[in-house]
């Protein structure tokens, strides 16, 4: 069913990565993913691997949670690797009808991709799982601010999108009912062409639309009733102050990069 | 002057068709007025569409009157410098407990109007605190509203007004999405406020049960005050109410059919032990 | 003609770490033309419970048998068993979207495939059933207040001719007038067509009036399945469980523990006024 997304969820927990400043861990994630694609060999993967597997043990998330979110891309993890393994020059392998063969250097590729791409899902998945949304909009308001020197509306942009995070399973699961109810009066989603599926959508996408549009409606009312005036003037209960954590995290990332790149770029086959 | 004071209001919209052409005026509140005392508490009942959310929403500031007055703590809901001494001090709980959490975690919904009245963050922490405490869900403070009861999600929503210290709540229909057992929660965790916290609350609701415990019920009907009084002038009027497409409760009903058969019985019974006990009394006599 | 549960048992994200068992080794037996009220609190089974009865659940363990025929058997027409079985969602005006109501009553029967005429003649009497009369044919669904909203949202599931209809919890959010017009309906629909009707709700005050039997729900199982007056003796446990009897039980039950020699198993409020009453003019 629909619900069962969990990308982008977050999973409770009392530890030294949750507590962290969603700064350090965002900023964090930009560099950890940036690292991967500078590697050359495998000794550097496996640092990358040890850093990350060190994170994790930090989080005590349960490892399965961060690898529900690579179900959801397995199928791009998929093309990637076939790609990649079909369509590289260099010394040939096994070759298909004389034309399509895999070579070393694609066998290579396809295997580094395959390690790059699952360790930055699951990097990704440690931060979204470790902070909430909240805190990550905040995170990205505060280390965006100087943007608002420029007319850009950070503070309400960031508003937008935690309340939109908020009502994404509430629309789904509001979905998932609508559809249900129509099936029930003989509704069929599931067959047809292209237009007649498209035509199909009518009766459940009119629906969650006015549904939408009167959630945000009251939202609205009740936003105001509560004082909300925009971002002049107020105050956080969970202001970013960065703690003694925060400065060592950031310095364990630094030697990190240095260590995981300068080794990961050295040739040594 | 109590807390809140309506003089004559009026509230009128326009109908518009689909060009968006003026259709009629439709006057949702016809020259109401109250007056309500700090710390009491009142209820509003009145059937879908009898305009008792109109009003309620008068009270905070959401809408203002086309004709006539509104003063909340004293002060003119029209005085625009006022908006958020008035919003502050009489806080508004809607129906849809999904519609009104903004918070990813309960603590956060519950900080929300302190944040934004620029109160220190310390004592965003005390208030949240607090709040929480007397709605009974400061154990539930980091979880998600998602995965939260009904009942508990309104227990949110109140704890998320309380935080703004109110001289008043306004809870508009915040029983009528719940269960049986949530709307016993949340009629218990507003009785509390009123008893325990002296704040006043105004109730608006449809479900006779809730409004027993009020010092004060209005009913409106077509955007007037048809009835006001105790629960017990009210519930005595059983005709008057039920043409006002409410109902009394099961023991109310039961009293007034046997009145009507002849038992003696007082007027506007609103218990069990009553009835009992006034049957009791009647076997002797 | 019925429909039957064989040992029906449902369970959420079976083989997840997170699986719940929602519905747990259900058996009944449901024939024709019962009124029949599904009580529980939110949580307690009643809705996964009915879903599973027009296919839109697929039973995790277990049969159900509609007029014999398994209907998770390969050559069961699963569609023509929502027809067959209508269901009323909660909140059921949030599934209108047409121009008009009456083009939103004819959705379901168009699925069925049927001409034009007939189409159009199904929607005009699950429209009179519903109580809505033809000035309201040609407007908006969603101008309509919202009990009649509620009305042309049920029209549209009756309009496909079903033999059983399952509301669930079809008066929440009305107030009490709107409440009773919409019970008094249905009861009125029951008695004209004969149809078969499960009602869901959480409250037994609301359903004892109408109903036959009462089936109560908790934590996926059936608690009782009775006649209401068999349920309500049950008082206590039903307390227990975070239902309660309706008021009038508690107030029998007391008036006989100060030794009035009522009879405590009345439901309605009608039926108590005579009791009492004959129980004071025999004292007199």
């Amino acid at each position: 069913m629909l619900r069962d997304i969990t990308l982008g969820q977050y999973y409770p927990e009392e530890s030294v990565i949750h507590k962290m400043d969603p700064r350090v861990k965002l900023g964090g994630t930009v560099l950890y993913i940036i690292s991967l694609f500078f590697m050359k060999n495998i000794l550097g993967y496996m640092i990358a691997a040890l850093f990350l597997g060190l994170v994790i043990k930090l989080s005590k998330v349960p490892f399965k949670f961060m690898v529900k979110g690579m179900k959801t891309i397995l199928m791009l993890l998929m093309i990637t690797v076939v790609f990649n393994l079909f369509l590289t020059q260099g010394t040939p392998i096994v070759t298909f009808f004389g034309k399509i063969s895999i070579t070393w250097e694609g066998l290579e590729l396809a295997v580094f991709m395959a390690i790059r791409l699952s360790f930055l899902i699951i990097g990704s998945s440690v931060m979204t799982l470790t902070t909430t949304p909240n805190n990550l909009t905040d995170g990205m308001e505060k280390m965006l601010g100087f943007l608002k020197v420029f007319k850009v509306p950070v503070h309400e942009v960031a508003m937008m999108m935690s309340i939109a995070l908020r009502f994404i399973p509430i629309l789904l699961e509001e979905t998932d009912k609508i559809m249900k109810a129509q099936i029930a009066r003989g509704a069929d989603f599931e067959s047809g062409n292209l237009i007649q599926r498209a035509k199909a959508m009518v009766p459940l996408l009119v629906p969650l639309f006015i549904s939408a549009f009167r959630r945000a409606n009251d939202l609205a009312m009740a936003m105001e009733a509560r004082c909300y005036r925009g971002g002049e003037g107020r105050t956080k209960m969970k202001p970013l102050i960065y703690q003694k954590n925060d400065y060592l995290a950031y310095a364990a990332l630094v030697l990190y990069l240095i260590i995981s790149i300068g080794i990961g770029r050295l040739t040594l086959f | 002057m109590g807390i809140i004071k309506a003089k004559d209001v009026i509230y009128e919209y326009m109908r518009r068709d689909e060009e968006g052409n003026v259709e009629g005026i439709t006057r949702a509140v016809d020259k109401v007025s109250l007056d309500i005392n700090q710390g009491d508490f009142i209820a509003i009942l009145g059937h879908n569409g009898s305009g008792k959310s109109t009003l309620a929403k008068h009270m905070n500031a959401i809408l203002y009157p086309t004709e006539g007055t509104v003063w909340v703590d004293g002060k003119d809901t029209r005085e625009e410098e006022e908006l958020w001494n008035i919003r502050q001090s009489a806080g508004m709980v809607f129906q849809n407990p999904d519609n009104q959490i903004i918070g990813q975690v309960v603590e956060e919904d519950v900080g929300f109007g302190p944040e934004n009245m620029g109160v220190p963050t310390k004592e965003i922490w005390e208030r949240v605190e607090e709040s929480l405490k007397a709605v009974g869900m400061y154990k539930f403070r980091k979880h998600s509203p998602n995965k939260l009861s009904g009942g508990q999600k309104q227990r949110v929503s109140i704890a998320g007004v309380l935080a703004m210290h109110p001289k008043c709540i306004i809870l508009d229909e915040p029983t009528a999405m719940l269960d049986p057992n949530g709307r016993k929660e949340v009629i218990r965790a507003i009785r509390a406020l009123n008893d325990v916290e002296k704040i006043t609350v105004i109730l608006i609701t449809h479900y006779m049960e809730e409004i027993i415990y009020a010092d004060k019920v209005y009913v409106m009907d077509d955007g007037k005050i048809a009835m006001q009084g105790t629960p017990r002038e009210i519930f005595s009027q059983v005709e008057k109410l039920k043409s006002l497409r409410l109902d009394v409760p099961q023991v109310t009903l039961l009293a007034y059919e046997l009145k009507k058969r002849g038992v003696d019985l007082p007027d506007g019974i609103l218990t069990t032990e009553e009835l009992v006990g006034a049957l009791k009394q009647n076997r002797k006599g | 003609m019925s429909l039957v549960l064989d040992h029906v048992s449902y369970i959420y994200g079976e083989d997840t770490p997170l699986s719940m068992k929602a519905l747990n080794d259900i058996c009944l037996e449901i024939p024709d033309g019962q009124f029949i009220g599904i009580i529980g609190h939110t949580g307690s089974g009643k809705s996964t419970l009915v879903q599973h009865l027009n296919g839109l659940i697929k039973a995790s363990r277990g049969h159900i048998y509609y007029n014999g025929e398994d209907i998770d058997g390969k050559e069961f027409d699963k569609k023509k068993l929502r027809s067959n079985v209508g269901l009323v969602f909660q909140y059921p005006e949030h599934q209108l979207f047409e121009i008009d109501v009456f083009s939103d009553v004819c959705f379901g029967p168009k699925n069925l495939g049927l001409p034009q005429e007939e189409v159009e003649a199904r929607a005009k009497e699950a429209l009179a059933q519903v109580g809505l009369s033809e000035e309201f044919f040609t407007q908006s669904p969603f101008e309509l207040s919202g009990g009649q909203k509620r009305r042309a949202a049920i029209a549209g599931v009756l309009a496909m001719k079903p033999q059983v209809l399952i509301l669930d919890e079809p008066t929440a959010g009305l107030d009490p007038k709107g409440r009773d017009e919409i019970l008094n309906q249905i009861k009125k629909l029951q008695t004209e067509t004969g149809m078969t009707i499960l009602l869901v709700s959480h409250s037994m005050e609301d359903v004892a009036e109408y109903v036959d039997r009462i089936i109560v729900m908790n934590q996926g199982s059936v608690m009782f399945d009775d006649e209401p007056r068999e349920v309500f003796r049950h008082y206590k446990e039903l307390e227990e469980v975070g239902l309660a009897a309706p008021q009038v039980t508690y107030i029998m039950h007391a008036l006989k523990e100060q030794g009035m020699l009522v009879d405590v198993d009345v439901t309605t409020i009608a039926e108590a006024t005579e009791e009492i009453v004959k129980c004071l003019e025999t004292l007199h």
